[in-house]
């Protein structure tokens, strides 16, 4: 076997094991994708039937059925207004501490990351019972507070480790030109830094949008979001697969494509920048 | 120059809502747990606030469920460790070099990571893992086996399973981004040397990869220590106590029985286990946030 054949065969042989291993890996959610387009008795069916007249019908149900919208619009609501929120306080806090950063600095950032290492767990009765007393349990209120406090953290890292890899001598030009620090960090950071920003924005809008200790705890009817929606499925009366395929499948898409299109800057948030 | 000064002691409030904020949310509710921890306070019994010292440690401590809670935890971190710290190491090696359709296999492999924790539960536990019309039950009859009835039997392994799924495109996402800066050099300096690619692991990439596993091992450990949306939507603990972890018990003492002084005590226990993994963690990135 000369050294050509042999180049040829590790070749074929990494990509046909890792065409497996992906197949493998994914395959969970094709099944729950094409049981969507599934009727209720062709997906209860067995064998499962393979080969069917794809039909819409479950997406209908759950639209009109479940309240789908109403669950959904509380998904979007929460995640991206804890997210800007978050993105709106840790923007300052991280332009701080990455370019006048003191004595305290690095202690001040390990500090917040240990905030993020409290098991929610932890805190669940008090955090219940403030709810409670403030009028913000099964509001969406409550869940943005909380939300934009346990992402702050990531976000902070994530923008500080961005913030770094600007090149010093461009602030200090513009801060040469008499430019004031909101000029500064509007004008000149911000478009910069503007792909590492987003980044952070999406991968908070992830955590947000799969938390799933606080939404199940905290809300009921009113502010419940998707997460809540798929859990009710798994009582016995919910017992509909093509439908809770198919409400699966609306809850995890948009999230799906983030996560696909952000993959190589998320390691970064993390990680807390120690992996990049 | 008077704007540059003025500019970097603005500058250095700018960190102070966010300290501020964190402060709060980090002691307030902690310290409210703390006290809670020492005193008898049922939601069902209006009024009763005693101090009782340790007793509700005590009672935690020796509650039966305790002891199943804690081993449960630790099988379900541990398993859950091993299997995508191994796996994930495998496949980020296996996917390191180019092959067609590479780039649409990474996005396969990450996917699951993606899935809120409610959506990957009930389809595994549905669509897949159900005794009669599940995927798993028709492999296992078109090869002449019984199915498993995942829940009943191994109820522990199903959960282990299915937490795994979800996070085994963490472990690879983080090593297949950290094996691209494996230096190709020495790689090619090892092959002309004669080593072999199992030389080349040991010796080479598994130094490399040493500080990215331990930051995914401990970044894990953090998050697989609370988990809890996974068993809420699928045993509920059950059968009996057989997947009821740390998390979970301290749930069902707060919110179905309503015995904060015990759901708090154990609150406490969980927050000195994760503030232990988290003291190693910190060390990590403090000295990665140094080395910069």
């Amino acid at each position: 076997m000369n050294l050509h054949t042999e180049k040829v065969v590790k070749l074929t042989l990494v990509t046909v094991t890792s065409w497996l291993v992906a197949a493998l890996l994914f395959f969970p959610i094709f099944w729950m994708i094409l049981t969507s387009f599934k009727t209720e008795l062709a997906a209860f069916s067995s064998p499962p039937s393979l080969f069917f007249w794809p039909t819409l019908e479950n997406y209908y149900e759950v639209f009109e059925r479940s309240d789908y919208v109403r669950y959904a619009m509380n998904s979007v609501i929460v995640s991206f207004v804890s997210s800007i929120l978050a993105m709106i306080i840790g923007i300052p806090a991280a332009y701080s501490m990455a370019f006048y950063p003191t004595k305290r600095t690095q202690g001040v950032l390990l500090w917040m990351l240990s905030t993020k290492m409290l098991p929610p767990v932890g805190v669940l009765v008090p955090i219940y019972l403030l709810a409670r007393d403030t009028s913000l349990l099964d509001t969406r209120t409550g869940l943005v507070i909380i939300y934009t406090l346990i992402n702050l953290p990531i976000v902070i890292w994530m923008i500080y480790t961005y913030f770094k890899d600007v090149p010093k001598d461009i602030l200090e030009a513009c801060r040469m030109d008499g430019a004031s620090l909101w000029q500064e960090i509007r004008h000149v950071l911000i478009p910069i830094t503007l792909g590492g920003l987003s980044s952070t924005f999406l991968l908070s809008l992830i955590l947000s949008w799969n938390e799933a200790f606080w939404s199940l705890n905290l809300t009921a009817s009113q502010a419940a979001p998707l997460t809540a929606l798929i859990a009710s499925y798994s009582s016995p009366e919910g017992l509909f697969w093509a439908k809770l395929s198919a409400a699966s499948t609306l809850a995890v898409a948009p999230i799906l494509v983030f996560g696909w299109i952000s993959q190589k800057q998320l390691v970064r948030g993390l990680t807390f920048g120690a992996v990049k | 120059m008077s704007q540059l000064s003025r500019n970097a002691r603005a500058a250095r409030f700018l960190v102070a809502p966010s300290v501020l904020l964190l402060l709060a949310w980090m002691t307030v509710p902690l310290a409210m747990t703390l006290y809670f921890s020492t005193i008898r306070f049922n939601l069902t019994i209006p009024g009763m606030r005693n101090f009782v010292g340790f007793d509700n440690y005590i009672f935690f401590f020796t509650d039966p469920s305790f002891f199943a809670g804690m081993s449960n935890t630790l099988v379900l971190v541990g398993s859950t460790l091993l299997i995508t710290v191994i796996l994930g190491t495998l496949i980020a090696v296996l996917i390191d070099n180019p092959f067609p359709g590479r780039s649409l296999v990474r996005i396969l492999l990450i996917s699951p990571f993606f899935i809120m924790p409610t959506v990957n539960a009930l389809v595994w536990k549905n669509l897949l893992m159900n005794p009669v019309s599940g995927f798993f039950a028709f492999l296992a009859n078109s090869v002449g086996m019984t199915p498993i009835d995942w829940f009943t039997n191994v109820p522990m392994l199903s959960i282990i399973i299915i937490v795994s799924w979800q996070w085994l495109p963490f472990a690879i996402l983080i090593l297949m981004t950290a094996m691209q800066s494996l230096d190709q050099e020495q790689l090619e300096a090892a092959r002309m040397d004669g080593a072999g690619p199992i030389a080349i692991f040991r010796h080479i990439t598994l130094p490399h990869l040493a500080r990215p596993l331990a930051v995914v091992v401990m970044i894990e450990t953090i998050f697989l220590l609370s988990i809890f949306a996974e068993i809420f939507t699928t045993t509920g603990g059950g059968p009996g106590t057989q997947t009821t972890n740390l998390a979970y018990l301290i749930y069902t003492q707060a919110l179905l029985q309503y015995d904060v002084g015990m759901a708090s005590a154990g609150g406490i226990v969980a927050v000195v286990l994760a503030n232990i993994v988290a003291f190693f963690l910190i060390r990590v990135v403090g000295k990665s946030l140094a080395g910069e």
